[in-house]
């Protein structure tokens, strides 16, 4: 399936809901406004779509914005596994919250847990929200956003010059 | 359980080494076991047992998170590649092509055929490798050891293939964007193919010891089945899903690099359990050696091909490209490490030893990445633990732990 089919085949599935379809470099990646995610996710899903590869949530501070991308594929539908499709929804930077798609994808589970540790993005109807790989502690801090700035070390640095 | 199990005559609590136990309620007690190793590396799984059997489990990893996504993001382009193959060193040449692919689609450029032959023929090495060294694991899991001791030694031939083809053991940093940074040298070719002999051999020996073994047998089979709708309900990857009767291999959905020119098979199992998924592995080294065959002839018919495009050459300064010319090696430029890379979304799956790896890249068209977002194997088998392991008596559980090939600084990332 090229690219362009991929593109009308997911206007056709998510008729009526669509903000913008673009064709990406190996996936197609489409946004809904955020009322209209579950019911985008319940139609790419009975479409044939069957489970999540990645959930990827990329920060965007200067449009104050957090974008989460569902990229979806498919196991069972053998045409289907060639494509990547990317659902995508964009959330206010400061209150992100949006419904969890874990009920329609069972493979979302453990990475909206992901996001929502690293971004603090807070998933609605999540079975089991708390961090995955993080402490709480470290969670707390949204590491993955743009404002937390990895500083670089120095090999002395925290060593008094003399010990007492 | 009764009072004279869970104390001793010295009065202290009932304790395994590694493992904590506290009554939770009455018949349900609660054991943690690991971080410390408790086969494959840092991971915790706090099961709740009714008895011996399992009913619930709750995988609690992350305690080998190196912060693998922020810190691409700070370094780069190039310098990445270095850092993610540390998540599977064993798998080095794997991991890190679907990251190249992705910044070769955001810069339009394509690698040489020679220079993608070359990557398959590691990339299969690896894999190789890798499966000995799942298999070695499961040994331990099993109380086998001599399968330990045979897996983890054979591996070392295909170790040692790759250190002759790259100069270094593990962790390669083989392939760069539009090429390798190695030619093949002159015997490897010779080499290859009497490693592959030999493991052809070995498998048979394998069969005998491991995997028709009475005691392996009743061990695995019928243990930790994953059905085929659930295996895609939860998105496991790699042989665990080919075990459940999915043929899904991106080697072949969406073959990257060489592989639609290749010749192999991608094995299917319909039963779903631990033994399923242990013949998927074997049956895959057979097509791994395979593909090392094909690719070496076809490396021996090209030889004198380059390895990086015309481009990239053209560009090097004279004792680079004498270098390049006499012994196949690419020295790099300091404008290598500081390119721009075009603004742009790009998404590369690869097939890696253990499954599918995606990578997402984004560039805002600066000298770093704007976004990496890796989801590897044993990321996305991890939920393994919590939907297949109840139900299990605790006995199965290293059976199933090995039986997924599960790794934890892969998954934790």
């Amino acid at each position: 399936m090229k690219a362009e089919d991929v593109k009308t085949l997911v206007e056709r599935i998510l008729e009526g809901m669509i903000r913008g379809v673009e064709i990406r470099k190996g996936y197609v990646e489409v946004v809904v406004d955020l009322e209209n995610v579950v019911e985008a996710a319940r139609r790419l899903k009975e479409a044939g779509f069957d489970h999540v590869k990645s959930v990827t949530a990329v920060d965007y501070p200067k449009e104050s914005k957090i974008r989460v991308t569902y990229h979806v594929s498919s196991y069972l539908n053998e045409e289907l596994a060639r494509v990547i499709v990317g659902l995508s929804v964009d959330l206010p930077r400061d209150n992100p919250v949006m419904e969890s798609l874990t009920g329609i994808w069972r493979s979302a589970e453990f990475q909206e847990r992901e996001v929502y540790e690293f971004f603090g993005v807070t998933f609605r109807g999540h079975p089991d929200l708390r961090p995955l790989l993080l402490i709480p502690e470290l969670a707390e801090k949204r590491v993955l956003r743009k404002d937390f700035v990895v500083r670089e070390e120095s090999i002395y640095e925290g060593v008094p010059h003399r010990y007492e | 359980m009764r009072e004279s199990h869970t104390g001793t005559s010295s009065g202290e609590g009932w304790k395994l080494p590694g493992m904590m136990v506290r009554r939770v309620e009455r018949e349900v007690y609660e054991i943690f076991i690991g971080p410390q190793h408790p086969g494959s590396g840092h991971m915790r799984i706090i099961v709740r047992l009714d008895g011996d059997v399992i009913v619930e489990a709750d995988p609690d990893i992350g305690y080998v998170h190196r912060t693998m996504e922020k810190l691409s993001e700070v370094r780069e382009w190039l310098k990445p590649i270095p850092l993610l193959e540390r998540m599977t060193i064993i798998d080095a040449c794997n991991i890190t092509v679907p990251y190249v692919n992705a910044l070769e689609k955001l810069m339009d450029k394509s690698p040489p055929p020679r220079a993608s032959y070359l990557r398959v023929l590691l990339c299969e090495i690896n894999r190789v490798a890798s499966h000995l060294y799942g298999f070695g694991i499961f040994g331990v899991f099993l109380g086998h050891s001599t399968m330990y001791m045979w897996a983890f030694g054979d591996r070392e031939v295909f170790v040692e293939l790759a250190e002759v083809l790259t100069g270094a053991r593990l962790t390669h940093t083989y392939p760069i964007p539009g090429g390798v940074r190695r030619d093949m040298p002159q015997d490897f070719p010779e080499m290859a193919r009497r490693a592959v002999r030999y493991m052809r051999r070995r498998l048979e020996e394998y069969r005998k010891i491991f995997l028709d073994n009475p005691v392996i047998v009743r061990r695995l089979e019928g243990v930790g089945v994953i059905p085929r709708n659930l295996a895609a309900e939860l998105g496991i990857v790699g042989p665990n899903v080919r075990a459940s009767g999915i043929k899904y291999d991106v080697r072949l959905v969406e073959p990257y690099e060489v592989y639609d020119e290749l010749d192999f098979e991608v094995p299917v199992f319909e039963e779903g359990d631990a033994l399923a998924r242990t013949w998927v592995r074997v049956e895959e080294i057979k097509q791994s050696l395979n593909i090392i065959e094909q690719a070496v002839d076809w490396l021996e018919r090209h030889k004198g091909e380059p390895v990086i495009p015309k481009e990239d050459f053209d560009k090097l300064p004279k004792l680079h490209k004498e270098v390049y010319e006499k012994t196949g090696r690419v020295k790099l430029l300091p404008a290598h490490a500081s390119m721009k890379i075009p603004a742009g979304k790009a998404i590369a799956r690869g097939e890696m030893g253990r499954g599918e790896i995606v990578y997402y890249v984004e560039s805002d068209g600066g000298t770093t990445p704007y976004r990496v977002r890796v989801v590897t194997p044993s990321a996305r088998n991890a939920v393994i633990f919590k939907y297949i392991v109840p139900g299990h008596r605790l006995m199965d559980l290293p059976a199933i732990y090995g039986s997924i090939d599960y790794f934890p600084p892969e998954s934790d990332r």
